[in-house]
């Protein structure tokens, strides 16, 4: 198979550089920013957004930020420089630069947002944009299916993420972070605390792919190579971490805190560097390797200690450099071998000799050899796993498993495809072009210049960033490379001698891996049944609810308005029920016996006849009543209206069917009498209560001096509320004109 | 007085909601001339009731000394002429149901959503 590199390597013209200079752009901007940060100030910028709920477009410059807004903003450069060559020619290459660049901007706002509510809606705007790039190829079913996987996931962590700010807020009394934060440890007295942290944690957990909710960060790989780089090395992951990061000061330090992301980190960091080692696949090895990251990551943010915090800074940075430079590197090798499968690659260091310079950089500060920043982050993680109080085994061991285990998939993905075996017949590798070499040298240069120098590292980022999280000056540490005979130096050469084993027996080790990992049961196999289960249960609710019969529609909604209300009477209790019959005189009684007899004939009736008649005796009754409780009008426009629905029932029954007879109905029946009784009960409990009369005071005061009517309801009628009135001569005119259509097209219809 | 028409109405809006469940179209129209009959007399009822002063300013005075309460009374009115519109509307639909479709038990109207669109 001839190189997959494309011919033109101009790329896809102003639509592809334009976004390049943008984010490089942003990139020099926040490196304008260092020096300020390094002096251990902030930059805050505030506009007013809600103010009525006190929320603001509130942003926030300082360590923490700042570290992620550069490796966001720098990688993002690197990334849409490469992607331009990667995707030359692309159809929809707009398209793809839109998403990238949309997914950097909403990252950016995620890091430096310092209001709750700005930082949920760049949280969700991450998920939705990752959603677009990780379905970019949405021809394939495959590539569907993952998206939609990773925005379920991730979409669901975010709504427990949004309950837990909206706690947040509320417990705090502002949505400002600076503001929570400044109140201390306020927060994990508060009797919300234990909510507050689950709900965070179950979106940043998701986020963050830690385990069990791993499985749809691998399956993001549907993605294009550059998106992946992006994704799993400097943002959308991370984000969740961020976000633990940026809560530390105020919420970290309880036990549950401690143990939950230490037990989750841990797990997550041993299990995927696992799963890592058994695949054959480069980009999913490296996937499971950014898992293990994110574990080892949340797993310092469990603790306190300085040496932990300085550990979480530098690795954040050394895994940010190693890994974009190595998804790239792989970008390279697959484009041009048509092949990212280890068993089928070899022989191209002299092939791709830039490319295997880049890769092996990469590697050996992924592997965490000195002079290379992998090493210090590796001596500060051991030195901060040695300064966990209650556990040092546990997290040391961990730390130990997951680094030897790296160093192996290291050695897998940039050290056998370019140094060993040869490269097997029918490729025809080319070295890649230098936009895409310049992304992975640059990033794994860095981490050899940042480790020969680090106090470039430690003053502009690691110390402000250790500022943020412990909220105090002077809690870094300091890195070195030469940190004397200590004991993380003995655990980092017992990390290379267990490394180098299993890279040496890594084959077998895989083999070994794979009949244990059939096993264990994965949430991804279960995922499918479980989106066809849901889609099943909307379809069989549906049909219950949207049967289409208007019976059911109508029962369903008089047991609603029976539940709501009697429930509702129930849980207020019942209001004060006065039974005052005492000024009930016979003609009241006789009225009201009328009207229901009427009501109760019209419920029995079987003939249309007599159905009309009783509904005819209690419109009378209703008129009945109007005249005895001095309302004259209304009781004339009642008899007035009675008469014509007599007429018009008449009319048309004429023309209708007779009934047949109904069947007694018991469930209907009980409804009937609950609404019945519902409706009785809040009416007794409305006037049982007192009465605000100050508009009718009003209108009896205004009537004659403003409007000189003597007749106040129809003073109210067409002057105080005369657009009322206006409006319900329009109601009746339509009804007119539309029962006048209805009847029009009937004949005709009868004349064809 | 007003827990006696309070009853009343709960017998009213019993019939009525009987009648509306029934799966046949004029049964249906007479639960609904009940509901909006006892929906008018809900809202009279709860304004208070008031024997015998109906709501007029005598002349020479600027404002009645003691007068039913008027803007239930005004709301009532809009209410039963609105009630009549729907009705009338109401029974043409109805009307024309049957002549169109022969039917008058709307269960068994099922043009719009077919009884395959469901299974």
């Amino acid at each position: 198979m001839a190189g997959g590199f494309a011919t033109d390597t101009r790329g896809n013209g102003l639509t592809g550089i334009v976004p390049v200079l943008f984010a490089a752009a942003l990139f020099a901007w926040f490196a304008s920013m260092v020096p300020t940060i390094a002096a251990t100030e902030v930059i805050r910028l505030t506009i007013p957004w809600i103010p009525s709920l006190g929320i603001e477009l509130a942003f926030l410059v300082d360590g923490l930020s700042l570290t992620f807004s550069l490796l966001i903003s720098g990688i993002g450069t690197l990334v849409l420089l490469y992607s331009n060559t990667y995707l030359a020619g692309h159809p929809q290459y707009a398209r793809f630069a839109l998403f990238l660049t949309a997914f950097m901007v909403s990252m950016l706002g995620l890091v430096l947002a310092d209001d709750l509510i700005l930082l949920f809606v760049f949280w969700e705007l991450t998920t939705l944009t990752s959603y677009m790039l990780i379905g970019f190829s949405h021809e394939t079913e495959k590539s569907r299916r993952n998206a939609l996987q990773a925005l379920f996931v991730t979409g669901a962590g975010g709504l427990a993420f949004l309950a837990g700010l909206i706690l947040l807020a509320a417990a705090s009394g502002t949505t400002s972070i600076s503001g929570i934060i400044a109140q201390g440890s306020a927060l994990k007295e508060h009797a919300m605390y234990l909510p507050i942290l689950i709900l965070l944690l179950a979106g940043t957990f998701t986020k963050s792919a830690q385990v069990p909710f791993h499985f749809w960060l691998p399956n993001a790989m549907a993605a294009p190579t550059p998106v992946s780089a992006f994704l799993h090395s400097a943002t959308m992951v991370k984000a969740g971490v961020y976000v633990m990061a940026r809560m530390h000061p105020a919420m970290s330090g309880t036990d549950v805190w401690l143990w939950t992301l230490t037990i989750f980190g841990a797990v997550t960091a041993v299990f995927a560097s696992l799963l890592a080692l058994r695949q054959t696949d480069l980009k999913q090895a490296l996937a499971y390797t950014t898992l293990m990251a994110l574990g080892t990551l949340t797993l310092f943010l469990g603790q306190e200690s300085g040496y932990a915090m300085t550990a979480f800074a530098t690795f954040l940075i050394v895994h940010s450099l190693y890994k974009a430079s190595l998804f790239l590197v792989v970008g390279c090798i697959d484009l041009s071998t048509g092949t990212r499968e280890t068993d089928q690659l070899g022989g191209l260091g002299r092939i791709m000799p830039i490319t295997a310079i880049a890769a092996a950089l990469a590697a050996l500060s992924m592997a965490g050899f000195p002079p290379f920043l992998g090493f210090i982050g590796k001596e500060l993680k051991y030195a901060g796993a040695i300064a966990v109080a209650s556990e040092p085994l546990f997290v040391a061991g961990a730390a130990l498993l997951s680094n030897a285990l790296m160093l192996a998939v290291a050695g897998v993905v940039a050290f056998r495809p370019f140094w060993q075996g040869a490269v097997p017949s029918g490729q025809s590798p080319r070295e890649a072009p230098w936009q895409m070499w310049a992304g992975p040298i640059i990033l794994a240069s860095l981490g050899a210049v940042f480790g020969i120098y680090p106090d470039l590292l430690q003053v502009a980022l690691i110390n402000p960033t250790v500022i943020s999280l412990t909220g105090e000056v002077g809690e870094a540490k300091e890195l070195k490379l030469w940190a004397g005979i200590n004991i993380p130096l003995f655990l980092s050469i017992a990390t290379f001698v267990l490394g180098l084993l299993f890279y040496w027996r890594h084959v077998q080790l895989r083999a070994m891996l794979e009949r244990g990992f059939q096993s264990i049961p994965n949430l991804d196999k279960g995922w499918d049944s479980f989106l066809d289960g849901l889609k099943g249960f909307a379809k069989w609710q549906t049909q219950l609810v949207q049967n289409g019969k208007l019976s059911s529609f109508l029962f369903g909604t008089f047991l609603t308005i029976a539940a709501g209300i009697l429930l509702t009477l129930l849980y207020t209790g019942m209001p004060m029920i006065a039974v005052d019959l005492s000024d009930v005189e016979w003609k009241h009684t006789s009225i009201a016996l009328l009207t229901i007899a009427g009501a109760l004939l019209a419920l029995v009736t079987n003939s249309r006849i007599a159905g009309i008649a009783a509904l005819g005796v209690v419109g009378i009754g209703i008129a009945l009543i109007f005249i005895v409780f001095s309302a004259p009008d209304v009781a004339i426009t009642q008899l007035l209206v009675e008469t014509l629905i007599v007429v018009l029932v008449a009319v048309v029954m004429l023309r209708l069917p007779s009934m047949p007879k109904a069947e007694f109905r018991l469930n209907h029946a009980v409804l009937s009498i609950a609404v019945g009784v519902a409706v009785s009960l809040t009416l007794i409990a409305v006037v049982s209560s007192p009465l605000d009369l100050r508009l009718t005071e009003y209108f009896e005061v205004t009537s004659w001096p403003e409007a000189y009517g003597r007749n106040i309801v129809n003073v109210i009628l067409v002057d105080f509320r005369a657009l009322d009135t206006f409006g319900e001569i329009a109601v009746v005119v339509i009804a007119a004109l539309s029962a006048y259509a209805l009847l029009r097209t009937t004949r005709k219809g009868d004349q064809k | 007085m007003e827990f006696l028409f309070a009853i009343t109405i709960g017998v009213l809006v019993a019939a009525a909601v009987y009648l509306m469940l029934s799966n046949h179209l004029l049964r249906f129209i007479f639960g609904l001339v009940l509901i909006s009959n006892a929906a008018n007399l809900t809202i009279f009822v709860a304004g208070r009731l008031t024997d015998g002063a109906p709501p007029l300013i005598p002349e020479g005075a600027d404002a009645p000394a003691l007068a039913a309460n008027a803007l239930p009374q005004a709301l009532v009115l809009t209410a039963i002429v609105i009630g009549f519109g729907l009705f009338a509307f109401a029974i043409v639909l109805v009307f024309r149901a049957w002549t169109t479709l022969n039917s008058l038990t709307p269960d068994d109207m099922r043009l719009a959503e077919p009884e395959e669109a469901h299974k």
